[in-house]
């Protein structure tokens, strides 16, 4: 198979405009004949399903919590960038274009990084107009902020909740075209399948959270928006509910999954408390700016923080990267933070853990001014550990917090299953092998808003609507593996709970094939994964039916299919046989223990196609060509 | 710890549903509480025992997915805190500990404490937005915004739709979710032209949904996750009544040929 990105050829300031004009348009007397099914209702499927409504197309978009407005977009806090220049500190469409490329450690297509550059501005415009309260000045105009890996003030916020406040302007926009009946909405509804009729895919198949009820749902095109995979680790910043069935499924169906091993490890993170732990809870990148990140110099060293001498405390970022200190990328303050816990060094009970020390600022700003700038943080800190950080330092460690890796896309956002696109985090465009802070919220609108309303159109402009029956083969078959899986999962009868299998799976993920990776590791880590799949689908108690409202049914389900990405992972991380980014292979790192990409050999897309159950996946090769940003080592030092 | 619950156990919205008791022993300080009922649930169905259901989803406080009255409160009565995010440390060895779904006319039960809200969803269609198009905006700098403005909206703005006023109001009011909106958007240049038909639309919609009057008691104000202010209803109420006043039909006529 060879993979057309229809990326387009020529300067890349114009290639956008130029390629939008040579999209086909819809007729508007004929948009509402062509019914669009949107999977997702987070940033990029809120702001698709409400757009596509608006322009006069039949959408009919699905959720699988009680409402749209829930979707894990929310709980972004930091930011989301835009090139607006406002502040004159030498922004520009391009720079914002250059620092993501760079940032993505030259793992990601230019094209589509310009494009989202490009619109990132009309995002602000829309979302303000919308009623999102961003952070304002005196004068009235909006405020910005800095954020990793960008030497600008390009941020635009509302307080610690920008996520939120730009997921809820999706929401009302979406709320407003449910209401004039426009979009259909379909909340507590799961997609676990997709239809594909000769090559096309032409509807999915769901089931109803209520009632277990299964359905068949056609449309013209199909968009899955439903976001990233992180909890294949188990413990990770994301919802209990996110997960990777949508793009899985979709993924059996014939869609390439591009990049699976590419995912991004906070540094920030409340440490693991205990063996019952649920999620993790992620403390704002924005702290670095303040605090300083420390281990004692003696390994087992178990004295309150507090009674360490200065002598005897190991600055350790401020030490290795003299000119960024504790403001170096994510993926660099994760690493050193795991090279000093393995050493022995760590904090806390279970020593998984460093210190971020806000005293030094406490002394010199008073106590007032850093309540004024991270006094929601604190509070959150202290009702998770029960802690003061006014008093003694933080503890925190890193954890999985986002996916860059995800079904592939081509310039279009459509896979290789014609009419299904993909959009936001469930896609593997922009970001490369790491993201920067604030990028994704932006990624998610831009694709949603101002991407996808362009690019269908296109799609629907050369295709006929057809009318399918339920009874045409495609169909029936997709219902069926549907109700196969529910039957298998409950009559497997065992004595495991779902939660205990996911919780191992997760260890064997994170510790084989998290912050760093090697061959040996990463081999031996598919054959613990398949071992415990195989007892899995023996060994796993699932109560209830599936016609009631089964939380472990649903569960089982998404973790079924973990399993088999969590496999997918491990190869793609096995065959990549250089460090970038978040992928970090232990074999490939320079003499100072920073990553060693090898662009000779791997400055490729990975797109992995299914071949049929144990059935080892093909991969498919996307060349990466920098026209504009040329690759260079990052440092940081 | 060792803690004895009392769960509300309802199969199906039909079920007439009852309490039952539930002993917990090895409740670590550092869990949250719905660590603490994951738990639960684990040992339930090892002993093959219907799991308790209940709705979460971020675990961080701000998806407002969560919500179960604790000992008679709202999310459990600690200020400023949804669910997931009260720890167990609260609690001490022996406590008795009452668990129910929120209970509302609006707020049908679907299992256990899981509740259907989407009368919120309902509320917010009829006219909790400004009418913006995608790709009709004007440049985000080309409306100034007073500061004090923008801090008042984003303080309504917090609302996350979670229902904790609905459970606390005695009378079952709708009337802090309804305000928070109101008055996000009333404290906007960009949301007063739709800001009459707003009021009208949302305030008629919360009546159709069956959520009964506001009486002042502020009940709401306290179980607030976010701390939303009583003075969202007031400008609600303000707006409401402006608008019922100089409400006048829609008209095509005039101008015609």
């Amino acid at each position: 198979m060879e993979l057309v990105s229809n990326a387009p050829t020529g300067p890349i300031e114009k290639s956008w405009e130029t390629h939008k004009f040579g999209l086909k348009l819809v007729n508007p007397a004929n948009k509402r004949k062509f019914k669009v099914i949107v999977v997702g209702s987070g940033l990029a499927g809120g702001a698709a399903a409400a757009s596509l409504g608006e322009l006069g197309y039949n959408v009919h978009c699905f959720c699988f919590q009680d409402s749209p407005r829930r979707a894990h977009s929310i709980a972004a806090q930091g930011g989301i960038n835009a090139a607006k220049n406002y502040h004159n500190d030498g922004d520009s469409v391009y720079r914002l274009f250059y620092d993501t490329v760079k940032g993505g450690d030259f793992r990601s297509r230019e094209s589509n990084v310009y494009r989202l550059a490009q619109v990132s501005v009309n995002i602000i415009d829309q979302c303000v107009a919308q009623g999102v309260p961003f952070a304002r000045e005196y004068g009235g105009l909006l405020d910005n902020r800095s954020f990793g890996g960008a030497q600008v003030s390009r941020t635009f916020y509302a307080r610690g909740q920008t996520g939120q406040q730009l997921l809820l302007g999706a929401y009302q926009a979406l709320e407003r075209q449910i209401g004039v009946g426009a979009v259909q909405m379909y909340p507590r509804t799961e997609m676990l399948d997709v239809i594909v009729i000769d090559g096309k895919a032409r509807g999915i198949v769901t089931r109803d959270l209520n009632d277990g009820k299964v359905d068949v749902h056609f449309g013209d095109a199909v968009v899955l928006a439903t976001g990233g995979y992180g909890n294949v680790y188990y413990l990770s910043t994301n919802a209990k509910g996110c997960n990777v069935t949508a793009i899985w499924r979709a993924y059996k169906r014939g869609a390439l999954f591009a990049n699976p091993c590419y995912t991004q490890i906070h540094p920030t993170c409340i440490p693991v408390a205990g063996d019952y732990q649920s999620k993790l809870t992620l403390m704002s990148e924005s702290l670095r700016n303040d605090g300083r990140i420390w281990v004692p110099k003696q390994a087992g060293d178990k004295r309150n923080p507090a009674s360490i001498p200065e002598g005897e405390r190991d600055y350790y970022l401020e030490r290795r990267y003299p000119s960024f200190g504790n403001l170096v990328p994510r993926d660099i303050a994760s690493r050193a933070a795991k090279a000093e816990c393995d050493s022995g060094r760590g904090v806390g009970e279970t020593g998984l853990g460093v210190y971020l020390d806000f005293s030094d600022c406490i002394k010199r700003l008073g106590q007032h001014k850093i309540a004024e700038r991270y006094g929601n943080l604190f509070e959150m800190y202290e009702r998770i550990t029960g802690e003061n950080p006014y008093e003694v330092p933080m503890r925190i460690y890193p954890a999985i917090h986002y996916t860059m890796g995800g079904l592939w896309v081509d310039y279009n956002l459509m896979s290789t299953v014609p009419g299904l696109f993909v959009l936001g985090e469930a896609n593997f465009s922009d970001h490369g092998a790491n993201r920067l802070g604030a990028s994704a919220l932006m990624q998610g609108l831009a694709d949603g808003y101002f991407i996808i309303p362009y690019t269908i159109g296109n799609y629907l402009a050369n295709t006929k609507s057809e009318k399918y029956s339920e009874d045409a083969a495609a169909v029936k078959e997709a219902v069926a593996n549907v109700t196969a899986i529910t039957k298998k999962l409950l009559n497997a009868n065992g004595k495991r709970t779902v939660d205990s299998y996911h919780r191992e799976l997760g260890k064997i993920v994170w510790e084989y094939c998290g912050m760093a990776r090697n061959a040996a590791g990463l081999k031996k880590a598919a054959g613990m994964i398949d071992e415990l799949r195989e007892d899995f689908w023996k060994n796993v108690r699932v109560l209830g039916t599936n016609e009631e409202f089964n939380q472990s049914l649903e569960k089982a389900g998404r973790v079924a299919d973990f399993f088999e990405l969590g496999e997918l992972m491990c190869i793609d991380a096995l065959s990549r046989n250089e460090s970038c980014g978040g992928h970090f292979r232990e074999e490939y790192q320079t003499p100072e223990g920073e990553a060693l990409r090898d662009d000779e050999k791997y400055s490729y897309v990975a797109a992995w196609g299914y071949q049929g159950a144990g059935r080892p996946a093909a991969l498919t090769k996307e060349p990466l060509a920098f026209n504009y940003v040329k690759p260079s080592q990052r440092s940081y030092k | 710890m060792k803690l004895t619950l009392h769960v509300w156990r309802q199969k199906n919205a039909q079920d007439r549903g009852r309490m039952v008791r539930y002993e917990v022993p090895g409740v670590n300080e550092h869990m949250s509480f719905l660590e603490m009922l994951d738990v639960l649930n684990e040992r339930l169905i090892e002993k093959g025992e219907d799991p308790i259901a209940f709705d979460h989803d971020c675990r961080e406080g701000i998806c407002g997915m969560c919500g179960m009255m604790i000992n008679g409160k709202a999310h459990g009565g600690f200020k400023g805190t949804t669910v997931c995010q009260l720890h167990m440390r609260h609690f001490k060895d022996g406590d008795e500990v009452y668990i129910e779904p929120w209970r509302a006319a609006a707020f049908p039960v679907i299992k256990d404490l899981a509740v259907n809200r989407s009368s919120f969803d309902r509320i917010i269609a009829a006219g909790g937005f400004i009418s913006v198009p995608t790709g009709s905006a004007p440049d985000g700098n080309a409306i100034p915004v007073r500061k004090q403005d923008a801090d008042l909206a984003m303080d309504a703005a917090a609302c996350i739709g979670c229902g904790a006023c609905v459970a606390a109001c005695p009378n079952g009011a709708a009337a802090l979710f309804v305000g928070a909106k109101i008055s996000h958007l009333a404290h906007l240049p960009q949301g007063q032209a739709e800001r009459d038909r707003r009021a009208l639309a949302m305030v008629r919609q919360m009546n159709q949904e069956g959520f009964a009057n506001c009486s002042n008691i502020g009940e709401c104000e306290a179980a607030c996750p976010k701390e939303i202010r009583l003075e969202v209803i007031a400008q609600s109420n303000a707006d409401y009544i402006k608008a019922a006043f100089t409400e006048r039909p829609e008209t095509a006529a005039g101008g015609a040929g």
